[in-house]
C-alpha cells in the first residue's frame, strides 16, 4: 500500500533531530553568536561579568563624554535622574532614591549601564568603559576610594549602603482556588 | 440631515406613531422622506473606528518621547476588553520594529537542552487563550499624593483587558529540561534597553504564557510584537515585551527594574521587593471626574473591577460618601484575573452625591480605602495603589475628584 509507506516515511522524517526539543521537535541549540547578542545579564554574585577593569579616573572621562549631558557633570541629574546623594533620606517624607542611597547591589549598576546606557545608544560602551563608569558613580557616592579598581572580582564584593534595605513582599500569599 | 437612508414604509408608520404620541419631532427633516439614498464608503482591508469616536490614550509628558506611559481612556470603555489600539503603554526605550522572520527566543542557562526557537516554531506549538487584565504596577501612583488624580483615565488608566494567545511557558521548560538548582527565570526583551526581570520558576511553571496573539491578531508592536511574556495577575512590568531571552538561574538577578524601580518604600525606610500580584481594585468610570450629567433622571452607574489573585465576587457601590453600600450588578461571564464590569441603576436628582466602588475577590480580599493604604504603607511606596476612588457628582451635574 503506497499510502502506508508514505505514512511510515512521514513518521521517520518526524523523528526529532538530536538537537531539537524532545516532544515537539522545535528549535536548535543557540549559537555562540546568539548568546552574545543577548544582553549579558549580570547576577548579584558577579556571574556573567566579563574580563576587564576600570578606574575612577578613567570613569571620570567616560562619564564626561557619555553620561554627564543627561546626568550632570557630577551625577546631580538633568534630563536623566540624579545619581548621587540621598543617603539617610529613605525614611523621610521626601526620600531621594539614588544609586548611593537606594540601589542594593553594585552589580545592578554594571548590568544596567551595560544594557541600557547611554539612553540613546545603549550597548555603545565596551566592558572596560562600563567598569570605569561604575567605578566613577560609586566614587561619586563615597562608596569606593579614588584608587580602587573595579573588575569582575571586586564589583560583587562591594556592599552598597542600602544592601539590607529590602524585604520580600510581606502581603499574604492568597490565591483563588479557581484555575487560570 | 441628508445622510439618512431613504425612508421605508415602516419608518413612515413609526413616524406616524411618534407624532400620535405627541413628540415634537420635525419628522420630515429627520427622516428626509424626499431625499434620495446615498451610497456609503467602499469595503476596506483593515478596519477603522467611526470618525465620530474620539477616545484616545493620554500620555504624560516626559523628557524623552521614547519613555513613559500612555493611559487607556477607561471612562469611554464599554464591556471588558480593551481595543489593542487603546491598550495602555509603558516603554523604557521606545518601541522596536521587529521582523518576526528574524526574531528568535533563546532559552538557556540551567537547562539540559538550550534552545533557540523561531517565531514560526513557537506558533506551531500547542497554544492556549486567556482573557486577562493587565495592570501597570505604577497604576494610580498619583493617588498616594495629596492631590489625587482629577479623572479616571489619568488616575486609573494604566489597566487594560485583552485576550492573549500563546504557548504555556511550562511546555517549553519541559522541552529544555530545567536543571536541579534552577529557581528563577531571567526574562529579557529586545527593546533598546533590553529590559529584564527575574521571574520565580514557580510562576513560570504555573501559568506564564509566551503570547504571540492579542485580541484575535498578532500582538501590536507597542505591546511586544512578536512575542511577550504574560504573567497572569502580576504587575505589568514583569510581562516582558519583545521577549528574546529566558535564562534559567539559581538566583534573582536584582535587575534595575526590580531594585531601583518597582519596589515599594515604606515609612521606616525599608522597601518591599518582588511585589508581583495586583490586588483587587475597582473604579467607577461613569460618572467620573471631568464628566457632566446633562440632566436629572435615571442613569446606569458603571465601572471596572479586577483582581490579580482571582475572580471578582462582588462590587459594592456607595452614592452617599461611604455611609451605605449596595451590591452592583456584574456583567457575566466573570473570569479570573480579568476585567469585570459592574453597573448600578441610579437616579440623579440634582443633589450632590459622593460615589465610589469597592471590589471583593474570591480570596475574600476587600479593596481598601486610600486612607487605610496610606496608614499601612505611607506615601512613598509609588506602586500597587488599589484604594477606593471617590467622585463627587455636584448639584449641577459636573463630576470631580474629592479634593478638586
Amino acid at each position: 500500500m503506497w499510502t502506508r509507506s508514505v505514512i511510515v516515511l512521514w513518521l521517520v522524517a518526524a523523528v526529532p533531530l538530536a538537537a531539537q526539543s524532545p516532544t515537539y521537535s522545535v528549535g536548535r541549540p543557540p549559537t555562540p553568536e546568539e548568546i552574545r547578542a543577548l544582553g549579558s545579564a549580570i547576577a548579584p554574585d558577579g556571574e556573567g561579568l566579563p574580563e576587564g577593569s576600570g578606574t575612577v579616573a578613567a570613569g571620570r572621562e567616560v562619564f564626561a563624554a557619555q553620561c554627564s549631558r543627561c546626568h550632570g557633570p557630577n551625577g546631580e541629574g538633568n534630563v536623566g535622574p540624579v545619581l548621587v546623594g540621598g543617603q539617610g533620606t529613605l525614611a523621610s517624607p521626601r526620600p531621594l532614591k539614588t544609586v548611593g542611597s537606594y540601589w542594593p547591589y553594585a552589580t545592578t549598576l554594571w548590568d544596567y549601564i551595560n544594557r541600557a546606557m547611554p539612553f540613546d545608544q545603549p550597548g555603545l560602551l565596551k566592558p572596560p568603559d562600563v567598569y570605569a563608569a561604575v567605578a566613577y558613580v560609586l566614587n561619586l557616592n563615597g562608596i569606593i576610594r579614588e584608587d580602587q579598581v573595579i573588575d569582575a572580582s571586586s564589583l560583587p564584593k562591594i556592599v552598597m549602603p542600602n544592601r539590607n534595605g529590602f524585604i520580600p513582599d510581606p502581603r499574604p500569599k492568597t490565591r483563588s482556588r479557581k484555575p487560570n | 440631515m441628508t445622510h439618512f437612508k431613504r425612508s421605508t414604509r415602516r419608518d413612515v408608520l413609526r413616524v406616524g406613531a411618534a407624532a400620535g404620541a405627541g413628540l415634537l419631532v420635525p419628522y420630515r427633516d429627520a427622516f428626509a422622506l424626499d431625499t434620495p439614498g446615498k451610497l456609503g464608503a467602499p469595503l476596506g482591508p483593515y478596519g477603522e473606528r467611526s470618525p465620530f469616536e474620539k477616545a484616545v490614550r493620554w500620555r504624560r509628558d516626559t523628557k524623552t518621547p521614547e519613555t513613559g506611559s500612555s493611559f487607556t481612556p477607561i471612562q469611554d470603555s464599554v464591556g471588558t476588553l480593551t481595543p489593542s489600539s487603546l491598550h495602555y503603554e509603558r516603554h523604557h526605550s521606545g518601541i522596536p520594529t521587529i521582523d518576526p522572520a528574524q526574531h528568535r527566543l533563546v532559552i538557556h542557562g540551567l537547562v539540559e537542552r538550550p534552545l533557540s526557537l523561531s517565531m514560526e516554531e513557537i506558533r506551531r506549538l500547542p497554544s492556549v487563550t486567556r482573557i486577562l487584565v493587565l495592570e501597570c504596577g505604577g497604576n494610580s501612583g498619583s493617588e498616594w499624593a495629596d492631590k489625587t488624580g482629577v479623572d479616571v483615565q489619568r488616575s486609573y488608566g494604566l489597566v487594560s483587558g485583552s485576550e492573549w494567545t500563546g504557548v504555556p511557558l511550562s511546555l517549553l521548560l519541559a522541552e529544555v529540561g530545567v536543571k536541579p538548582g534552577a529557581n528563577w527565570v531571567i526574562a529579557e526583551g529586545a527593546d533598546a534597553c533590553r529590559m529584564e526581570r527575574s521571574i520565580p520558576l514557580s510562576k513560570a511553571m504555573d501559568n506564564s504564557l509566551l503570547a504571540f496573539g492579542q485580541n484575535g491578531e498578532a500582538i501590536r508592536p507597542a505591546q511586544g510584537y512578536p512575542l511577550r511574556l504574560i504573567n497572569p495577575g502580576w504587575e505589568g512590568n514583569t510581562n516582558v515585551k519583545w521577549l528574546h531571552s529566558l535564562k534559567l538561574t539559581n538566583q534573582a538577578y536584582m535587575a534595575r527594574d526590580e531594585t531601583a524601580k518597582y519596589t515599594e518604600l515604606m515609612p521606616d525606610g525599608k522597601a518591599w521587593m518582588f511585589v508581583y500580584e495586583m490586588d483587587a481594585k475597582s473604579v467607577i468610570t461613569f460618572p467620573s471626574g471631568g464628566q457632566t450629567l446633562p440632566r436629572r433622571g435615571p442613569y446606569e452607574l458603571t465601572g471596572l473591577a479586577w483582581s490579580g489573585r482571582g475572580t471578582i465576587e462582588r462590587v459594592e457601590v456607595t452614592v452617599d460618601g461611604g455611609r451605605t453600600w449596595v451590591n452592583a450588578r456584574l456583567h457575566e461571564p466573570r473570569l479570573p484575573i480579568a476585567l469585570t464590569r459592574f453597573r448600578l441603576p441610579w437616579r440623579f436628582e440634582g443633589r450632590e452625591a459622593v460615589i465610589a466602588s469597592r471590589a471583593i475577590d474570591d480570596t475574600g480580599y476587600v479593596q481598601p480605602t486610600r486612607e487605610a493604604l496610606i496608614a499601612a504603607r505611607g506615601r512613598n511606596s509609588n506602586y500597587h495603589f488599589n484604594g477606593i476612588k471617590f467622585w463627587i457628582v455636584r448639584a449641577d451635574g459636573t463630576v470631580t475628584n474629592v479634593d478638586a
